[in-house]
């Protein structure tokens, strides 16, 4: 029996999972139109390989990965490309994003796979080629691409794959979800992920209040014979943070400004263990996602896959969305989603909810007042800050103190604000102060290069008026040196010259033009 | 359609600062309930009188600095700042020695820096000490507690706020006073001759004594605050007079017992140095805090001139807290130390 660590702080907030009834699974409608973002991960955007008016079949590959950090776009279903532009796109900046845009033709034409059964016998650097062919990011919510991830370079070796399915946040019920429906394909993309990675052992874990995820999961571990282990652990958010569940079933902690890999581990979500397996047993790309929709402003708050792409307004509408007054839709879950600015919107690799609540269900903030410093923040901060002090240095944009108050380690779970008696909006303070440190070191670093420049043209300028000096005064030695031979001043000698020039010129007068 | 854009997180918790400030009243309850049994209802008309000053005074001020006064004044912070003052303050002390404290606290001790959550001082220490060194004849006017003398009603209590003869207070030295100015008996002797010193720490001031330890127990059930910094300063205020006790000499600083359960002990330990503003940060910050505060109060208890300390030592803790803070800072996770 695996030992199960407590990390620092947390909290307990209402959990609200039942509501989107986990375990069921439905299917989204194919929308009449899709718009797929050129990035829906974290890095470089992808190439468009289609141009408008080309018709593409399910599964073909729209937009190619530019470098590593990059990963491709597939079809999600036939029809024909009618837009490459800026479109808005889910994201916290409420800012348009360059998309593909296919209009569908219901017809539902898929390319034809071939997968490798076989996958044991193929190398690490072919599985990773194929995970990254497939389209494959980080499905937890970060969007990282998974090939980047399986890559941890020579240096780091890992002994451990570890599938985190904690699924903290309140509401969601996605990953419990494909836990529940999809346990078989976890398990085998998990053993390809450990095969690609070389990992000795797999490492599962599950919160305790996901009991049938968890049955299922440990069935579908008999089944395949596998040596997999799965760690259950208490319910208490932020659990499923990357460095917190590391912390929880392993007792170390992630360096700071380190990866998991630092410890021999690789994270990955359950979704991405299942596109993995896709990916490669099934040959298909990463074309559709689970997504919970959820929130009293919904009739019928449900677990659905959808086709990326899908505009946010079309699932909602397919949910029984209603409008209330003061409506939010929030991307992801109530601690760490943003709020949606344009329903417009498509959903992507990372959508992992959608949270339609009504406002007595999620009351909008309250005008904050003044922080009496009472520490609640820091006894809920699971990264062992001082959340009142970073708050006082963030208003005081006190880069120095905030850096050695350690900001950057702050992950943005929320939990802070969730128990600030004056109901200060924290995080957004820390983001703030992140993105205002970041420009600084920028605009550091910027300032940095051109001094560096202005003094290396100086000390150019320097060095050449030294030698300008230093040849005047060899010159002139060597003018010395050789008048001292001669016994004639060189001085006396040019300006006889000069008089036996201008006596010629005097002489002379009509020459002149 | 319009949509609301807010930052997450979109759920808060239920704490509030009112919710706060409103346990911190409720839980002087058993403290006010002892003074008042064994005083007579001088801390009660205290508090009263006080708390009427303390919110006009906090509306008009905060009204002045263009603030939202009705805001201000809900949190309730005003009022547990005068409360703990008039608690602090004699019982019977006429009204302008309470409007004086009142309005030093909540002028000089909080509002000239901002308001709440921006005192680097305790503001009920700072009203406190300013009286203690302005007044200290009507400041050391303690009442004589019940069963050694009879104690007034409360309509008397209230006309003697303004017209100091209506009763005949009968005021006598509290056993931290007559300890400190003992000389020459021992205390078995001191304890004869003064009948006040009967008990742990005195009459009515170990019953209130253990009052503010419930309240203050109460608060700490509540998670108001945490055990940090009050069980450092009872810990070292303990340790440091069981290390100066000498078994009842005329010389002797008091047993631990004593110095637990007489002045102002239990009620600094969980009302006044538990004040998150003023006080240290961290958990480590706040046991250091704590303890220092237990060893001033002991040390100016004994050697200093004051019968008690704690208003002293928590302002000198003020000055050190961000001091502190800057030397407790906990370690973040993933690295190895605060520097690393």
């Amino acid at each position: 029996m695996r030992t199960i660590h407590d990390i620092h702080g947390g909290i307990h907030p209402p959990e609200r999972k039942a509501l989107s009834r986990p375990g069921e699974l439905g299917t989204a409608p194919i929308p009449a139109v899709l718009v797929l973002p050129l990035r829906q991960h974290l890095g470089v955007p992808a190439l468009p390989v289609v141009t408008v008016g080309d018709r593409v079949l399910g599964g073909q590959t729209i937009a190619e990965a530019q470098g590593v950090m990059s990963v491709p776009v597939h079809a999600p279903t036939s029809g024909t490309v009618t837009a490459i532009e800026a479109r808005p796109i889910a994201h916290a900046s409420g800012l348009q994003d360059q998309c593909i845009v296919i209009e569908t033709d219901g017809q539902d034409e898929w390319l034809s796979f071939t997968g490798i059964a076989d996958w044991q016998d193929l190398d690490a650097a072919a599985l990773v080629e194929r995970v990254r062919a497939a389209g494959i990011a980080g499905m937890g919510g970060a969007g990282f691409p998974t090939a980047v991830k399986l890559s941890p370079g020579p240096a780091r070796s890992i002994e451990t794959l570890l599938v985190n399915g904690t699924e903290c946040e309140p509401y969601i019920t996605a990953d419990d979800t494909l836990m529940q429906c999809q346990a078989d394909a976890l398990i085998e993309g998990a053993l390809i992920l450990a095969h690609i990675v070389s990992a000795e052992s797999i490492l599962i874990g599950i919160e305790d209040n996901k009991p049938d995820a968890i049955a299922s999961v440990e069935a579908a571990i008999a089944r395949s014979g596998a040596e997999v282990e799965l760690a259950t652990f208490p319910t208490k958010y932020p659990s499923g943070g990357e460095k917190q569940i590391i912390e929880i079933l392993t007792g170390q902690q992630v360096p700071s400004g380190g990866i998991p890999a630092d410890l021999g581990l690789v994270c990955v979500n359950p979704g991405t263990a299942v596109a993995a397996k896709r990916a490669i047993i099934d040959g298909a790309p990463l074309t559709h996602r689970i997504v919970t929709l959820t929130g009293e402003a919904l009739a019928t708050p449900q677990n659905v896959t959808a086709c990326l792409g899908t505009p946010i307004t079309a699932l909602l509408t397919h949910a029984g969305f209603n409008t209330e007054p003061q409506q939010r839709i929030i991307h992801g879950g109530p601690m760490m989603g943003f709020a949606v600015s344009d329903l417009r919107a498509p959903i992507t690799k990372i959508t992992n909810c959608l949270l339609a609540p009504t406002p007595t269900e999620l009351p909008l903030p309250e005008p904050a007042k003044p922080c009496i410093r009472c520490g609640h923040c820091a006894e809920a901060c699971p990264a062992s800050l001082l959340p009142q002090q970073l708050y006082w240095y963030a208003r005081a944009k006190d880069h120095e103190q905030l850096t050695e108050h350690r900001l950057f380690d702050c992950i943005e779970c929320g939990a802070c604000a969730y128990v600030c008696p004056s109901q200060i909006p924290l995080v957004q303070y820390y983001r703030a102060a992140k993105g205002q440190i970041r420009d600084s070191e920028q605009e550091k670093q910027r300032s940095d290069n051109s001094r560096e420049r202005f003094e290396a043209r100086q000390v150019r300028l320097e060095t050449e008026a030294a030698e300008r000096e230093a040849n005047r005064a060899a010159r002139k030695a060597a003018a010395q040196s050789k008048a001292a031979e001669d016994g004639v001043d060189p001085i006396q000698a040019a300006i006889e010259r000069a008089k036996a020039r201008k006596a010629d010129q005097a002489s002379e007068p009509e020459q002149t033009p | 359609m319009s949509l609301l854009r807010v930052t997450s997180p979109h759920a808060s918790g239920h704490s509030r600062v009112s919710a706060v400030m409103r346990d911190v009243l409720l839980a002087t309850l058993p403290g006010v309930v002892a003074l008042t049994a064994y005083f007579g209802p001088g801390t009660l008309v205290n508090i009263i009188f006080g708390g009427l000053i303390a919110v006009a005074c906090e509306y008009a001020i905060v009204a002045l600095r263009d603030r939202d006064p009705s805001l201000a004044v809900s949190d309730l912070s005003v009022l547990v700042t005068s409360t703990l003052l008039c608690i602090a303050l004699p019982p019977y002390a006429p009204w302008w020695l309470i409007t004086i404290g009142v309005l030093t606290s909540v002028l000089l001790g909080k509002q000239v820096f901002g308001g709440l959550g921006y005192n680097p001082f305790n503001p009920a220490m700072v009203g406190y000490v300013v009286l203690l060194i302005s007044f200290p004849v009507q400041m050391s006017a303690w009442a004589s507690p019940r069963g050694l003398t009879e104690v007034p009603g409360i309509t008397d209590t209230f006309q003697h706020l303004f017209s100091p003869s209506t009763i005949d207070a009968v005021t006598a030295a509290t056993p931290l006073d007559l300890l400190r100015q003992n000389t020459g008996l021992l205390f078995e002797d001191l304890l004869t001759s003064s009948p006040e010193l009967t008990g742990w720490g005195g009459i009515g001031w170990f019953e209130a004594n253990l009052a503010f330890l419930l309240g203050g127990a109460w608060l700490l059930y509540r998670r108001v605050f945490t055990w940090h910094a009050p069980i450092a300063m009872l810990a070292a205020l303990a340790l440091c007079a069981l290390i100066g006790y000498d078994g009842g000499s005329s010389q002797s600083g008091g047993s631990a017992l004593f110095h637990l359960f007489s002045g102002a002990t239990m009620f600094a330990a969980f009302f006044i140095i538990t004040d998150p503003v003023s006080s240290a940060v961290s958990n480590k910050g706040r046991l250091i805090f704590g303890a220092l505060i237990g060893v001033l109060i002991y040390l100016i208890r004994t050697l200093g001139n004051y019968p008690d300390a704690v208003a002293f030592a928590v302002l000198i803790l003020n000055f050190c807290a961000p001091f502190i803070d800057h030397y407790t800072q906990p370690r973040v996770y993933g690295t190895r130390s605060r520097d690393s």
